[in-house]
Formats: structure tokens, sequence, C-alpha cells
């Protein structure tokens, strides 16, 4: 991998504040450089605490292109460890997720406990008494908790995920606000691929322009009262500059504070799921819970690799630089009502997934980005919408209306100073 | 007593001429016949997590009762989808059938199925089992339940723009 040739005056030729080469998403040594650049510098989402809620359970995930195990130990600490022996470097776990006392490599049988300390070595009269095992633990990666989100980075000096994740911090909370008082737990995940660079999806989930055209067939499939509080691009969104990257795109401002406003009249839809709740809760925690299912009115984009996005979590997974693997995690009510959390999950099949209403539409488009990319390198990607009405709010973040395309600014600023560094 | 319980047991014969018929429908986009084959409150359900039964209180990627399948009938024919404009084009085949449980009012009828899909420009194929729950209606046989279990559901998939 050449460094040299993406860095300096050479990004600089490649991307500016409102625009960027499509290169971005065709050139396979500025992938490269992004997997060390991007991926091995910052934190990087990895999982949901609700993932993994007793000791030894674990799933695997990665890091960039590093595959690791994402594991809590019997104290309740949640490690991240590179998935790779220290002998020989086979993987000691290809298990998308379980429960374990310990991580065996099938190879030699080195086998390694939860914290990822090397326990055993078979037959190790063959070093001769040289092998200090305490010098050979799975490799770890710093990880950080915020919000039942959880972090890990390869960085031992980089600020703390509290601070990196600055203004969006608040977003989050407000987010989280959809477990309506109970904790908000996964319910189980969509994995889909398409044929396209990263940070096509990393723009997609800060872009409410695509909304109104990309699903209309999802939209007319609504009821009509649902349809019309769907209708983005007229509810006075906005999207804002959070910092480091993030940003946050508020399409539905009703449904900022899912705890406010509970006295409004309960949308048709949910009619029947309130009667359901009704006969077990009182009026307000109908309300309460009804408003939360319905999920937030906004996506907070965590740069790089997730989004808070209205009622479930997007991970983006870079595979090459022309293919990314995209998690739509749904979420719902630990502990909460069955019909509530099961209404979630219709919602999300509705519209997330491979077969779902809006992300096959989403895939297509994405895959139209990838393909016209590799045409005429010398036109621009256009990244202006917008920035002309910005303005800068009493927080000192910047904003822009609800289509504008400030989050894609923002989080080109950041894979940029990274790029840089 | 219920006139059916005179009618014959469905035999395995009876439920695959069924069965090739929902695919062959399905196959040449004959919808509307398709939609009639379903019994009142039938489910047409693509479970993710291999031997699930409890769909209702699990993700799946697709769990449909009549209106959801309205829906997405509408979605292939009103060229409001990208994704699905034009539909792709499959070819589906069956086989390997057992007939799990028969009476004369319904049956359980398991196969495997594979489907070639085609759309610009890429061919695809994806390998399910595929589960019938199927009941006998004034009009013949009809879907109580479809489950099809995809070989490869766990892991990631492309979009899905048809009925499997």
């Amino acid at each position: 991998m050449d460094m040299q040739s993406a860095s300096g005056p050479a990004l600089d030729r490649l991307i500016k504040s409102d625009r960027a080469r499509a290169q971005l998403y065709t050139d396979p040594t500025i992938f490269e450089t992004e997997m060390h650049k991007v991926f091995e510098n910052t934190w990087v989402w990895v999982a949901h605490a609700s993932e993994l809620p007793d000791p030894g359970d674990f799933k695997t995930a990665q890091v960039g292109r590093h595959p690791v195990i994402v594991v809590r130990d019997r104290e309740g600490v949640v490690h991240v460890h590179v998935n790779r022996c220290r002998h020989r470097a086979a993987t000691v776990c290809e298990q998308r997720k379980g429960k374990t006392a310990s991580f065996v490599c099938p190879y030699h049988g080195w086998s390694y406990a939860l914290d990822g300390s090397l326990r055993g070595v078979p037959h190790d009269k063959g070093y001769d008494g040289s092998l200090d095992k305490s010098q050979f633990p799975l490799r770890s990666l710093r990880v950080e908790e915020y919000a039942g989100l959880i972090f890990a980075t390869f960085r031992t000096d980089i600020e703390p995920l509290h601070d990196f994740l600055a203004g969006a911090r608040k977003w989050i909370d407000l987010f989280m606000k959809q477990g309506a008082g109970y904790p908000v737990t996964t319910l189980g995940e969509h994995r889909f691929r398409f044929a396209g660079n990263w940070k096509i999806q990393m723009e997609n989930t800060t872009d409410a322009y695509h909304f109104p055209l990309v699903h209309k067939s999802f939209l007319t499939a609504l009821d009509k009262q649902t349809e019309e509080s769907m209708d983005v691009m007229s509810k006075g969104g906005f999207v804002e500059d959070l910092g480091n990257g993030h940003s946050v795109m508020v399409m539905l401002p009703d449904l900022i504070d899912l705890e406010a406003n509970l006295d409004a009249p309960i949308p048709e839809r949910f009619a029947e799921l309130a009667a359901e709740l009704a006969q077990t809760h009182t009026d307000l925690e109908v309300r309460r819970i009804v408003r939360a299912v319905g999920g937030s009115g906004f996506n907070v984009n965590l740069f790089p690799n997730i989004a808070c996005s209205m009622a479930f979590f997007r991970v983006l997974q870079p595979v090459s630089v022309e293919e990314t693997e995209i998690r739509h995690i749904a979420i719902g009510m630990l502990g909460g009502p069955e019909a509530a959390n099961r209404a979630r999950l219709r919602m999300h099949e509705f519209f997330q997934g491979p077969m779902g209403f809006g992300s096959p539409d989403d895939a297509e488009v994405w895959d139209r980005v990838q393909h016209g990319a590799h045409g005429a390198d010398d036109v621009w990607v256009m990244l202006n919408r917008g920035e002309a009405s910005e303005q800068v709010t009493a927080e000192g973040h910047i904003r822009g209306e609800v289509s504008a395309e400030t989050g894609m600014r923002a989080a080109y600023r950041q894979w940029k100073r990274m790029m840089e560094a | 007593m219920d006139t059916m319980t005179h009618a014959p047991a469905i035999t395995l014969d009876e439920a695959i001429a069924f069965v090739w018929l929902e695919a062959d429908l399905l196959d040449h986009a004959e919808y509307d016949e398709w939609l009639s084959l379903w019994a009142d409150g039938g489910l047409y359900i693509v479970p993710i997590e291999p031997g699930v039964t409890d769909f209702a209180n699990v993700l799946n990627y697709a769990y449909d009762d009549h209106i959801m399948r309205q829906k997405r009938v509408a979605r292939l024919r009103n060229g409001q989808s990208i994704s699905a404009s034009p539909v792709a084009r499959t070819v589906r085949s069956q086989s390997r059938f057992r007939l799990l449980s028969g009476t004369a009012d319904g049956c359980e009828l398991r196969c495997a199925q594979i489907i070639s899909e085609f759309r610009r420009g890429t061919l695809r194929t994806y390998t399910a089992d595929v589960e019938f729950n199927l009941v006998r209606g004034p009009r013949g046989l009809r879907i109580a339940r479809k489950v099809i279990r995809l070989l490869n559901s766990t892991e990631a998939l492309r979009g899905i723009g048809y009925l499997l």
C-alpha cells in the first residue's frame, strides 16, 4: 500500500469541502489506506450490551479488516480480542454468537480464558520450558461503552469514547428513549451486501433527499395517515454536524423526544396495539409504549460504522473497495410487552433487510452509484446541497435543512483528517 | 359432522401438483391467482434462524399475512420500486417431496427448492427447505402456511425483490 499517494496534496485533489472524486469509491489503494488510517485509529462499534447479557456470552465482529471476538468475562467486563491464535494465526472462534468458558484453537489446542490470557498449551515440553504463557495472550483492543453501545479501538492514546462521541451523546440518549422505560435490547438482525463502497452507505443514513423517491413503494404501502406523517421533506427537519464526523438528521421533529407530547392522539395504525396494551397498562404507560414503538424521528450517524437510525441500529462493514455488508439490527424493550416487541419486529421486517420494502431499493441505488462511479473520473460527486443556507446553532454546531448534505460534509471532513494523519 | 371429513386424505401426488402450480404462478408473475391460493389467515414466512418455530416473536425476513402479501404484489407491479423495476425473472425447481402428516383436511409437505434469479446481468441462486401447511377448502387445496428456510439465511444476502 502506498500511503503517500493518498495523503496531503494528493487528497486535496480528491476531496474538497463540498465535493469528492469518485475514486473514493473505486480506488483499491484508498480502500487499503482507509482500513489502516481510519479503522485502526478510531472507535469502531462492535456490539450492543444486550447481545452479551451474561458472563461467557460472545459474538464475533470485525474492526476494519480484523476479525474480533466480543466477550463478557466472569466479572462482567467486556473484552474485544483479535480472533487469532498467538501460535500460528488460526481463528479461535468461528461462531457468530454463543456462550463459552474459553476459546480453544482447533489447530494445536492452545486455549485462552475469556479475558484473553493464554491458559493451556498441549505438550508444552516441546518448548523446553522457554514458553512464557503470560507473553502470549490474545491481542486485545481497548473497549468502552456508552448507553449500551460498545466500541473498541486499537489505539490506547486517543480520546475516551465519551469525548469522541461529542455532540452525538445527547442524541444517543434521546434515541434510547424508545425503550419506553425498559432497557433497550437487540431483537435480531438482517444482514445484506451490496456491490459498492462503504462510504456510499455512510452517506445514505444522513440523506433525507432520497427518501421520497427511493422509498416511494414503501410510502405507498403505508396507510394514508402514516404516509403523510413520513413526508420528511416538509416537516421542518434539519441536519446537524455533531463533531468528529458524527451528525444527526432529524426527519420528523415531532419524534425527537419520545417522552414528550404523550397526550397527542394515538395514530390509527397503533389503535389495535394500544387497545391490547390497555388491558394490562395504565393510559400513560400505553401512550409511552406506543410512542416508543413508532421509533425516533432521526438518524444519529456515528463515524465511521454505526448509526442509530429511527428504530434500529445500522452497522456497516467494508468488505472490499466495491463490496459492503450492512446489518440492520432490530431493537425493542427488554421485558416489555410482547405485543409491543412484535409490533417492532413487524415494522423492521416491513422496511429493512433483503426482503424489506426499503432496503432493497437503497441497495439498488448504491449499486448504481458504484457502477456510475467508474465513468468519467474527472467529474465530481457533489456534496454541496444546502451549504449556502447553513447556520450555526447556540451549541456551535453547523445546521442545514433536512435534505442538506451537511452530515456527509461532516463525515468526509473527519475522513480527510484521519487519512491525512 | 363436517362433510369434508368424508373427503379422501390429501395424497402426496395431490399436494405436489398443488405446490408445483404455486411455483409456476410465481415464476410467471401470475400474482392474482397466487393470492387466491391462500387460506384465510395464511402466513408466508421467511425466517432467519434455523429451527425457529415461534415466528411471530422473532425477527424474520418476511412474515406476511394476506394484507402484506397484497402489498408485496402491488410493489412488484406498480413500478415504484427501483429494485423491482424490472422484477427479477425466476425459475424454481422443487423436489424431494415428503408428506410429514396428512388427513382429509390438511397436510404438512416438505420439499427442497432451488431458485435461479436473473436480473441486470447477474444470475443468482437461492436454495431452501420449504414447508407447506395445506388445507382442503371448498375450492380445493389452500396454503395455511408456507415457510421458506433459506440454506444461507444467517449469512448476508442480496436484495430479494421477488417472492421466494
